[in-house]
């Protein structure tokens, strides 16, 4: 079998691209992180490390590396290397089905080819970001477990049951979606929110379903253990948590994950949602640049949704106290789950009696 | 039975259904943090900018001069003896007939140490002092990585040449 060696480096490209991307701005997302909640505060941020602290999360990485590396007597020493690495792991997988951009087309010696912004169009996208999802709960209690420690393990245990409460959620509100357009292909549903108007109605999903994506938007925090649903993270920072035990990178290592989770649930909702890199207006610009140039417009649009999101997420973090752990169950089980039910019946209806 | 007439009775009504679903007070909390955004930093940017000292503030010591430039202090003692901290150590010397226009009275301190490490800056020395000869002021104490560095000696606090002068200017002036 022949290898398409065009294919292959195209493929190798943007998987580089995208993972040194997303590690880059899950790094500054920890400044502005620092920032944001400096302006909510009354405060200036940091300032020093450079114009404006912008090399801050280079001095921070710095400082995580020199640390000393503590490894538990008592622990199982490969799980407890494997946890964050685990973590980090799902956090980048998720980044692979998202369409950056539209496909555009470059022109070789053989002819022109078509080049897609996306790593891998399988046809049951949104499944596979699902289960990706759950697979990195994996990192958080093993983190627990590995750590030897009664405290950790029971940090660790609340934040698995939080996590799979409101998985349950996210998929069912993710069904409504999926009858809507017919497909769990992401490239599929980017491309029937083309434009931003379309037949007398908007064509962004936010407009169609927004019962369902506020619920997504709050599974959404839950399952980035983000404020005010961050009472796994908040034991660590109080007494104690899954993160007790670890030292130096692999602490860093979590919580960078942490940050890269925040950055590609930023774009899956902005796919799923916000019309991914569509915009209004958009064939008018097709038709007047070139192909190349198009294709980065969409994918500036789509990181301009993203950042936004990020900062609505760190919004939110700063504003709000955060909940106890009877309270995010109860939330979980009985508020979102009736409602998501409640939203997957009537669009049900709807599409079965108005659309069809 | 009421103490005060600013007593409030708790409002333990059921949560209403807007309060229930919590979004609008969510929003509510969202439009004051958006507000705080734009509002005056409360931060001082040290060392660019610095907080003023209130005129009482009780810095580093200074051995006070008058205005022909003798020192006023006789090593009577007092300030040794007021200090909580046992910080002030001192040794008295007799004025030789040439040194009239150093030292005020004849009586006078030859070696006037202070350990910095063990002073509380209370002060007590000041108000101890019956010749008006230390003072504290307003310079903050600095810091080293030595200890030696912390016993200031007579000469690290007594007032120096320039600022006899813009003493006396300054009495001349409000004269």
């Amino acid at each position: 079998m022949t290898i398409d060696t065009f294919l292959l480096i195209e493929k190798i490209v943007l998987i580089l691209i995208i993972i040194l991307a997303s590690m880059g701005i899950a790094a500054y997302s920890t400044w502005a992180e620092r920032k944001v909640a400096a302006v909510m505060q009354d405060r200036v941020g940091p300032n020093r490390a450079g114009p404006f602290g912008l090399l801050q999360p280079l001095a921070d990485g710095g400082k995580l590396f020199f640390k000393e590396e503590i490894v538990p007597n008592n622990s199982t020493k490969w799980l407890f290397m494997l946890a964050p690495a685990l973590f980090i792991f799902t956090s980048l997988l998720t980044s692979a089905i998202i369409p950056w951009g539209p496909d555009f087309t470059i022109n070789t010696a053989d002819g022109s080819r078509t080049v897609s912004l996306q790593v891998a169009d399988i046809n049951i996208g949104i499944l596979y970001f699902f289960g990706v999802v759950s697979v990195g709960l994996y990192g958080i209690m093993l983190g627990g477990w590995a750590s030897n420690n009664k405290f950790s393990l029971l940090s660790s245990i609340r934040a698995a049951s939080q996590a799979i409460s409101y998985e349950l959620a996210l998929g069912l509100s993710l069904i409504a979606v999926v009858m809507l357009t017919g497909t769990m292909s992401l490239r599929e549903i980017t491309a029937q929110q083309h434009g931003f108007w379309a037949d007398g109605y908007f064509t962004w999903n936010v407009f169609k379903q927004p019962l369902g994506f506020i619920i997504f938007l709050t599974c959404t925090f839950a399952e980035l253990n983000r404020a005010p649903f961050d009472m796994a993270e908040s034991e660590s920072e109080l007494n104690t948590g899954f993160l007790l035990e670890y030292s130096s990178m692999k602490m860093g290592m979590f919580l960078f994950a942490e940050y890269i989770n925040m950055f590609v649930s930023s774009a899956i909702l902005s796919t799923l949602f916000f019309g991914g890199y569509n915009f209004p207006w958009m064939d008018q610009v097709a038709q007047a640049v070139p192909s190349g140039v198009f294709s980065l417009i969409c994918v500036l649009v789509l990181m301009a949704k993203v950042v936004g999101f990020i900062l609505f997420f760190m919004f939110v973090r700063w504003t709000l106290p955060r909940f106890r752990f009877d309270q995010i169950t109860r939330l979980g089980w009985l508020g979102l789950i009736p409602l998501a039910l409640a939203n997957m019946l009537i669009t049900g209806a709807v599409v079965l009696y108005v659309l069809n | 039975m009421k103490l005060t007439d600013r007593s409030v009775a708790v409002d333990r009504s059921p949560m209403t259904f807007s309060e229930r679903i919590y979004i609008p007070g969510i929003l509510k909390g969202l439009k004051i943090t958006l507000g705080h955004m734009f509002k005056k930093k409360a931060t001082i940017s040290y060392p660019e900018q610095q907080r003023t000292f209130a005129p009482v503030f009780r810095g580093l010591h200074v051995l006070n001069r008058d205005e022909e430039g003798r020192e006023k202090c006789t090593a009577c003692g007092l300030c040794a003896l007021a200090c909580p901290a046992e910080a002030i150590t001192m040794e008295a010397a007799e004025r030789l007939p040439g040194e009239e226009h150093l030292y005020r009275e004849e009586k006078y301190a030859a070696k006037y140490e202070i350990n910095m490490l063990r002073c509380i800056f209370c002060g007590n020395c000041e108000e101890a002092c019956p010749k008006d000869a230390i003072y504290l002021s307003e310079t903050v104490m600095p810091a080293n990585y030595k200890r030696d560095y912390f016993v200031f000696k007579k000469e690290d606090m007594l007032l120096t040449d320039e600022q006899v002068k813009a003493k006396r200017l300054k009495l001349r002036k409000e004269q």
